[in-house]
């Protein structure tokens, strides 16, 4: 059932909170649907996430954050990636207890899924797999 | 007994016209479309049940249970500043409340100052912050020491929010002796459930062991370890390795107070335990009483307590944060009742009801009077707490009551079987720490029933069926930003009036106590009065015993 997507998705936790049983979840549902996944852990900065991104020429970035720090860390990632020019090609998605007066602006940062808790899987999965086939191949302008 | 071949036969009858569906328990156990007195042939009232109050304590550990005193009501609290979390405590007092349990924030719980990088947005934002022992002055201000209990939830640096509260009862005169309350302290979980560590597994579990010590000594109507089980679960595990998981690390603190040289019946009253509940009654109430069970022989006949104060668990209940839906958050109410009524059918001492709320953020206030409200009515109007352990003698409680045993026991063995010597839990459980064991075995508890809700097979009503198209905006808890901004200046302010001499030297003294394997909370007292913070010290701890990296496995 499992097929190789060739998909490589980076996943962490910012800051210090220890909810972490969604985004376990979450990394084997990945791994499941054929995606290699590489998890970073707690308690990284979002410096050590876009270095990480970048040295292992990601596909997606995850971020899980359940702390109510999300409006706090997500701007210094985006930030991270930025410097790094890696933005662009890299999809962007964060879950946790993110509150819906939050979506709009987080996608103005440059977020591109949002995942409140209570999210399936397969919601998460489907995203990140028709928006990389579709970015990937897209003919270059 | 001319009557059970009947009761089979109908049993069998059952079985048959429900086409053999085999139901099962949320944990996986085996529920029979009906029981008998045949499921109990092995059973016997007075070895495994006995009177409520009498070993083993299958029945509660008291003889009067409800009918003598009423579970008490502690909700737990804290955000922002300590000034905040105050008026939140006497809020709650004044509702109905009992008991105060305390709720730190990210940066407390992992031991880090306020003012640290990795703390950002994380301050107060989940619990109070607190940096100084003027801060746990502040956040028991009105509040008499000694004679309302205080529940301090801190596990890695327990041993720093205990020395700051044992300041702050000095400052105010009230004797040690006096002081009831419970310190967490429960730091193996911290490894797989939690995850708010600060050190590693072996140097955890001595301070831990540090702080039993110390209060068999100078604290001693103090709880010393709430042996936690609601992590575990909240972490994604099933009923059964919460209660095996909680029930081995319970084992696993007894002997490293064993090994400290500690006698058995003189700390080990001064243990608790704390599980979570989930939605499936009948499973939760036979999980606690289970572990009554388990524990009471575990002390007896492994341990060789003699005092049946040792042998006799009790616990604190929170209803699950994980069973909280965002969809139809009013849904809520009917699951923390239901969860609520397991945990009081089950015994419990004290209970902390999950606000409606909490799929948003932490819960507001009119979501706490929610959940002491249905304490009051589960209290007061149920009817339930009019005889002691009523589910007794059910032939589906019992047998549901054996079932988990049995399977909790397999955990407990594979376990012990992972260590070695004189001590094989404790050895067994920091091995099972260090090759993930239990961490994986936790995720893919979490990750299955995930799969079990996305399939449709665990119906979640309002989630992935019986959707509502109302959506109904709730009044949620407002965070006030410049909490931490004000935090960060009064920590300021404290590094500012304070002398370093003293702080450096206090700081001296924890270090060449750690290096000499001394009990650290005389030094860590000492620091505290000299107004070191809590990161402070835990980064004296942290260079001395080295610093601990999620390792990060699914």
């Amino acid at each position: 059932m499992t097929q190789q997507t060739n998909i490589k998705v980076l996943l962490a936790k910012l800051g210090l909170d220890g909810h972490d049983r969604g985004i376990k979840v979450i990394a084997r549902a990945m791994r499941d649907s054929g995606m290699e996944v590489v998890y970073m852990g707690m308690r990284v900065t979002p410096d050590q996430v876009a270095q990480t991104a970048l040295q292992e020429d990601v596909d997606v970035v995850g971020i899980s954050i359940l702390s109510g720090a999300h409006m706090r860390l997500i701007p210094r990632l985006t930030k991270a990636l930025e410097e790094r020019q890696i933005n662009d090609d890299t999809l962007l998605i964060v879950g946790g207890t993110i509150p819906e007066d939050d979506v709009e602006q987080l996608h103005e940062l440059g977020v591109h899924g949002i995942f409140p808790v209570g999210s399936f899987t397969t919601s998460m999965t489907e995203f990140i797999t028709e928006n990389i086939s579709r970015g990937r191949s897209a003919p270059q302008a | 007994m001319m009557g059970v071949p009947l009761l089979i036969k109908q049993s069998d009858q059952m079985a048959e016209e429900t086409h053999g569906q085999q139901k099962r328990s949320l944990s996986g156990l085996e529920v029979k479309p009906v029981y008998t007195p045949d499921d109990l042939v092995n059973s016997d009232f007075v070895r495994d049940l006995g009177q409520p109050g009498e070993y083993p304590f299958t029945r509660g550990p008291y003889p009067n249970m409800y009918l003598g005193r009423l579970w008490t009501r502690r909700q737990i609290a804290g955000f922002g500043t300590a000034q905040a979390t105050n008026k939140r405590y006497r809020f709650l007092l004044d509702h109905g409340q009992n008991g105060i349990s305390t709720d730190f924030d990210h940066p407390t719980l992992t031991g880090y100052d306020s003012d640290h990088d990795l703390a950002e947005g994380e301050v107060g934002r989940l619990g109070v912050a607190i940096d100084s022992v003027r801060d746990m002055d502040d956040l028991f201000f009105n509040i008499p020491l000694d004679e309302v209990s205080v529940s301090l939830t801190i596990n890695h640096p327990a041993i720093v929010l205990m020395g700051m509260f044992l300041s702050v009862a000095d400052k105010r005169r009230v004797d040690w002796k006096s002081l009831r309350g419970t310190v967490q302290n429960d730091s193996l979980k911290e490894f797989h459930g939690q995850k708010t560590f600060a050190l590693g597994p072996r140097p955890s579990l001595k301070l831990t062991t540090d702080i039993v010590e110390f209060c068999t000594n100078y604290v001693p109507n103090w709880y010393t370890i709430s042996i936690s089980g609601y992590h575990i679960r909240e972490s994604g595990s099933d009923a059964i390795q919460e209660l095996a998981f909680t029930i081995a690390q319970g084992m696993a603190y007894v002997e490293s107070a064993l090994e400290r040289g500690l006698s058995v019946d003189s700390f080990a009253p001064r243990l608790s335990f704390f599980f979570g509940c989930h939605n499936d009654v009948f499973e939760e109430v036979a999980k606690f009483r289970a572990a009554r069970r388990m524990w009471a022989r575990i002390m007896k006949e492994r341990y060789k307590a003699q005092k049946p104060e040792s042998m006799r668990l009790r616990f604190h209940t929170q209803t699950l944060g994980s069973t909280l839906m965002r969809q139809d958050p009013q849904n809520n109410i009917a699951r923390g009742t239901l969860q609520a009524l397991a945990a009081v059918l089950g015994g419990t001492q004290s209970l902390h009801v999950s606000g409606f709320d909490e799929a948003f953020d932490i819960p507001s206030e009119e979501a706490m009077r929610m959940s002491l409200a249905t304490q009051l009515i589960l209290s007061h109007e149920s009817g339930v707490t009019n005889t002691v352990d009523p589910m007794a003698g059910s032939y589906f409680m019992e047998s549901m009551t054996n079932d988990i045993e049995e399977a909790a026991w397999e955990y407990i063995s594979k376990l012990e079987a992972m260590g070695e010597g004189k001590y094989p839990l404790k050895s067994g459980i920091l091995h099972a720490i260090d090759t993930g064991y239990i961490e994986l075995e936790i995720a893919r508890s979490a990750y299955e029933y995930q799969l079990k809700i996305e399939s449709g097979n665990q119906v979640v009503v309002g989630l992935n069926q019986y959707q509502s198209e109302t959506n109904q905006k709730l009044e949620l808890f407002e965070f006030d930003p410049e909490e931490e901004k004000w935090q960060k200046d009064r920590l300021t302010e404290v590094r500012d009036g304070r002398s370093s001499a003293d702080v450096q030297s206090a700081l001296s003294s924890l270090r060449q106590a750690a290096q000499n394997d001394k009990n650290l909370m005389p030094s860590v007292i000492k620091a505290v009065g000299a107004m070191a913070t809590e990161g402070e010290i835990l980064d004296t701890m942290r260079d001395v015993y080295g610093e601990y990296v999620d390792p990060g496995v699914f």
